[in-house]
């Protein structure tokens, strides 16, 4: 038993450092705060940036036009570029949306087992794939095969991207919809894909919505894989088996040439791009939000 | 509330529906089992060529007649770029992750982390874009050449004249890149320590960094691991940024040496001569070698990161979309 | 809304007594909501001292204000003073940290540091104080054990990790890693309730045995617990002091009549 005088003796032994311990709390709240200032300082940057050198070089022109001949005075505009992009958005969710949401239906219904474990987690191993594999990967499949660059390769490397997303926020959006609902629809006969459609879906509905705006979003800032799939053109769109243009690819060849109108065109076209990444993310968040009242489920990431 | 009529349903398209949903889920195998099929045989005429001399050599040739491809300095740069990022940016993800999940007042927490994450959603060609217009000439004028003209006499890794396109530039920005990523899954594992573990440390008399220290670090030590090689894994995939920053040397010189001399990665090799290598050539083959290479590096680090972090936070929503 | 009638504290020795902690009107909210709403306690050194009382009836919230815990729930507000020895622990300007390591607290559920080892988790706070000297430490570790009756359960191996323990073990783990920052005061929120009988009494045998050196205070919603282990006893409702005296008392003669209802099992 420890008496009240051998306490005594032992606090002598304490030694008295409280100051020194708040101030090493001190300094390790500003150090910390200051960790969180350091990584939005280059955000604001970015952003600060790209308005101010991409505003200017806005206008009509710039985005109906193709470009015109390097290094001359008529810059001409990115017009092939916007619509490059937008075609490939639109032709890789028809792929990788479908594909995606029954991948994740799977996951979400019949997943839980040996099978759907595996493929979940390779289902997110695929997600963080360095992209320039998978372009190179289509190239092969695609371009080699057929003898040619174009959309369709372009397609088929976005879509390969966007899937892993899109299976795995369906999944989470379907987990989130209350096993009542799934159990009321068994107990009245209705079978599973008439459930599953009719009522799951459309219960998850925003989350669905959720997932296939952040893969696009993804898949709209993705350079490396259009370098091996739609190489890139000054025109616009001519057919299924020519090359075409993307914003990313835009703004890579942009910033490769010592011209200043092409780099004022860059900035323009990283405006137009970043405008159209950040309203799908903050979107995403918005819905989210009203649905399910903050908290941050889906994690954002970047084309490469 | 909205009624749904409902019939029965046809049990034949509820087997096809399960069938195909199968299918469905199970195409990522097959894209994955196809993507090592097809980088094998793709690149198997440099393997067959230079055989362990493509891993070990650093000589790098593309003229015909001539040719020679080692990817060693390649390799070594993703590995000494990635590395890099990860000293600079794995602190600084704690530290925006303690923050978030210790010391923010709670109105703070979604909109901060929202910001963060914001960072997150920035193509690679921005940055890139970004950094040679921007940042690359603060990064030169504020810290390459002061650290250059005081110790680059002595301190064999800040030798060489500093241009700002180079290891150090490509490293900082990856850096950068990595944060929201590695700083948004440390602060859900934080976030997921009970709280009675921080009132054991509290009743002992510990600061707010102590009880972080004491109860909160080792408790999730195996997750944050995760995430930082979470992070490791986009350090080692990203290419755009990198390919715009960090000065394209080919063969010996790409040797990282010194950061502020130019460099290369696996993928920045790949993107910026891709152009030049046409179909058939030995040139390609060697670059998709070069892919293959990076595929498996990238797949067993991505693999090793989400064991570590699906286990931590398998409770809350299984595997980690990041 | 109910009018609690208040029995006033009766002083039954003759002599004076000695009061190591003294409560004096506290008022402490969180979330807007006022859990305890002025409360004023005397609690004797070397004796055992249970709060009791239905569930919402703010005897932890009270509890937790002794060592300035409280603070750290969400939009906390306190007011009053704790006096230990005479000194006031809610003084302006002083960090509340000086004073939680005065007074030591044991959770409902057990809590050991699980990357710990056993010794490691009851020189927590050891180290956190800046003991270095290794002899010392071994002492109190070795002393905190055998108050818990832990000892001759680990002594041959202190390396073992905290969490290897059973449910029991581990909670008087988490009472001898307490006891090693030398409180002059041990608080107890229903420290026994997450464990089986034979681990219960296995703490309540330790209590009775500790009171002999330190001021126990612990919330117990097991009245047989508070008959058994404890000297004085309080009985709050509804944020409210109703009644505080020795424990023979409140359970056979309450003086107030709500005591008496829930004394008898009228209400829990």
């Amino acid at each position: 038993m420890i008496t009240i005088e051998q306490r005594a003796e032992f606090r002598k032994h304490f030694r008295n450092n409280i100051s020194i311990r708040l101030a090493a709390d001190k300094m390790i709240k500003g150090i910390v705060l200051g960790c969180v200032v350091i990584a939005i300082i280059p955000l604001g940057s970015i952003l600060l940036e790209v308005v101010r050198n991409g505003v200017p070089a806005l206008s009509i022109v710039f985005f109906t036009q193709e470009p015109g001949a390097i290094g001359s005075d008529q810059p001409g505009g990115i017009g092939p570029a916007i619509q490059g992009t937008l075609m490939l958005i639109g032709m890789s969710s028809l792929i990788g949306v479908p594909v995606g949401v029954l991948g994740g239906i799977f996951l979400s219904e019949f997943g839980n087992n040996r099978l759907g474990h595996m493929i979940r987690f390779f289902n997110d191993v695929l997600a963080e794939f360095p992209t320039i594999v998978i372009g190179l990967f289509a190239f092969i499949m695609i371009v080699l095969t057929f003898g040619y660059f174009s959309i369709l390769a372009g397609t088929f490397a976005l879509s390969i991207i966007m899937l892993p997303i899109i299976t795995r926020t369906t999944e989470e959006a379907l987990k989130l919809v209350p096993v009542t609902y799934r159990e009321a629809g068994y107990a009245l006969g209705v079978k599973r894909w008439i459930v599953i459609t009719k009522i799951l879906l459309t219960s998850a509905k925003s989350g669905l919505i959720t997932g296939i705006m952040l893969a696009v979003a993804r898949i709209g800032g993705e350079t490396a894989p259009l370098i091996f799939t739609i190489l890139g053109s000054d025109q616009f769109f001519s057919g299924f088996d020519q090359p075409m243009d993307a914003l990313p690819l835009r703004i890579w060849r942009l910033s490769l040439l010592p011209y200043d109108t092409a780099t004022a065109q860059g900035w323009g076209a990283a405006l137009v791009l970043i405008l159209i990444v950040l309203s799908l993310n903050i979107g995403v968040r918005y819905i989210f939000m009203r649905k399910h009242g903050g908290g941050g489920r889906f994690r954002i990431k970047a084309g490469g | 509330m909205e009624t749904i009529k409902l019939k029965g349903g046809s049990p034949l398209i509820d087997k096809i529906f399960k069938i195909g949903a199968a299918i469905a889920a199970m195409y990522i195998l097959a894209i994955i089992v196809l993507i090592v099929f097809q980088l094998i045989s793709g690149s198997y005429d440099i393997w067959a060529k230079e055989g362990i001399s493509f891993l070990t050599g650093s000589d790098w040739n593309a003229v015909e007649g001539s040719e020679v491809y080692g990817a060693a300095p390649y390799i070594a740069g993703t590995f000494v770029t990635a590395g890099l990022a990860m000293l600079i940016g794995v602190p600084i993800s704690i530290g925006i992750a303690m923050f978030l999940s210790e010391l923010a007042p709670k109105f703070l927490r979604t909109p901060l982390s929202f910001v963060i994450e914001l960072l997150a959603a920035v193509p690679s060609i921005i940055y890139g874009l970004w950094g040679i217009f921007v940042f690359r000439d603060y990064i030169r004028d504020w810290i390459e050449v002061p650290l250059n003209s005081t110790f680059g006499n002595n301190v064999w890794f800040l030798s060489g004249a500093p241009f700002g396109l180079d290891i150090f530039t490509a490293s900082v920005v990856l850096a950068i890149m990595i944060i929201p990523t590695i700083s948004s899954i440390s602060r859900e594992i934080m976030i997921a320590v009970p709280n009675s573990q921080r009132e054991a440390a509290y009743m002992l008399g510990a600061t707010k960094w102590e009880v972080f220290k004491m109860a909160v670090v080792p408790y999730s030590k195996s997750g944050l691991i995760g995430a930082s090689i979470l992070g490791l894994g986009r350090a080692v995939g990203e290419t755009m940024a990198v390919t715009m920053l960090i000065g394209n040397a080919t063969g010996p010189s790409a040797w990282p040496t010194t950061l502020f001399g130019p460099g290369q990665t696996m993928s920045s090799i790949i993107a910026n001569e891709f152009p030049e290598a046409s179909a058939g050539s030995l040139h390609l083959a060697a670059l998709i070698g070069v892919g293959l290479i990076l595929f498996i590096v990238a797949i067993g680090i991505n693999m090793v990161a989400q064991l570590l972090v699906s286990r931590v936070l398998k409770s809350h929503e299984g595997a980690v979309l990041a | 809304m109910e009018t609690v009638t208040k029995t006033p504290i009766k002083h039954t020795s003759v002599e004076e007594p000695r009061y190591k902690l003294i409560a004096e009107n506290i008022v402490a909210s969180y979330n807007g909501i006022v859990a305890v709403k002025n409360v004023s306690m005397k609690f004797k050194d070397k004796a055992v001292t249970a709060l009791i009382g239905p569930s919402g009836c703010g005897k932890t919230t009270f509890l937790r204000t002794l060592n300035r815990m409280h603070e750290l729930t969400k939009s906390a507000k306190v007011e009053g003073r704790v006096l230990l020895d005479g000194d006031d622990l809610y003084s302006s300007g002083e960090d509340a940290i000086i004073h939680r390591r005065k007074i030591g607290m044991v959770f409902q559920k057990p809590n050991p540091f699980p990357t710990m080892s056993i010794y490691d988790n009851v020189a927590a706070g050891l180290k956190l104080n800046g003991v270095k000297n290794k002899d010392v430490m071994d002492q109190i570790v070795k002393g905190c054990l055998e108050m818990v009756y832990l000892w001759d359960e680990v002594k041959h191996d202190l390396k073992k990790p905290g969490m290897s323990l059973s449910g029991g073990q581990q909670q008087r783990l988490c009472i001898a890693r307490a006891l090693a920052i030398q409180p002059e005061v041990l608080l107890m929120d229903e420290p026994a309730s997450a464990l089986d009988p034979i681990a219960t009494q296995k703490i309540e045998e330790m209590m009775t045995e500790l009171k002999k050196e330190y001021t126990i205070i612990i919330v117990t919603h097991n009245m047989q617990q508070a008959v058994r282990v404890s000297d004085y006893t309080g009985f709050m409702y509804l944020g409210d002091l109703v009644e505080f005296g020795e424990t023979k008392q409140i359970f056979e003669n309450p003086r107030n009549e709500i005591t008496a209802k829930y004394v008898q099992g009228q209400f829990g």
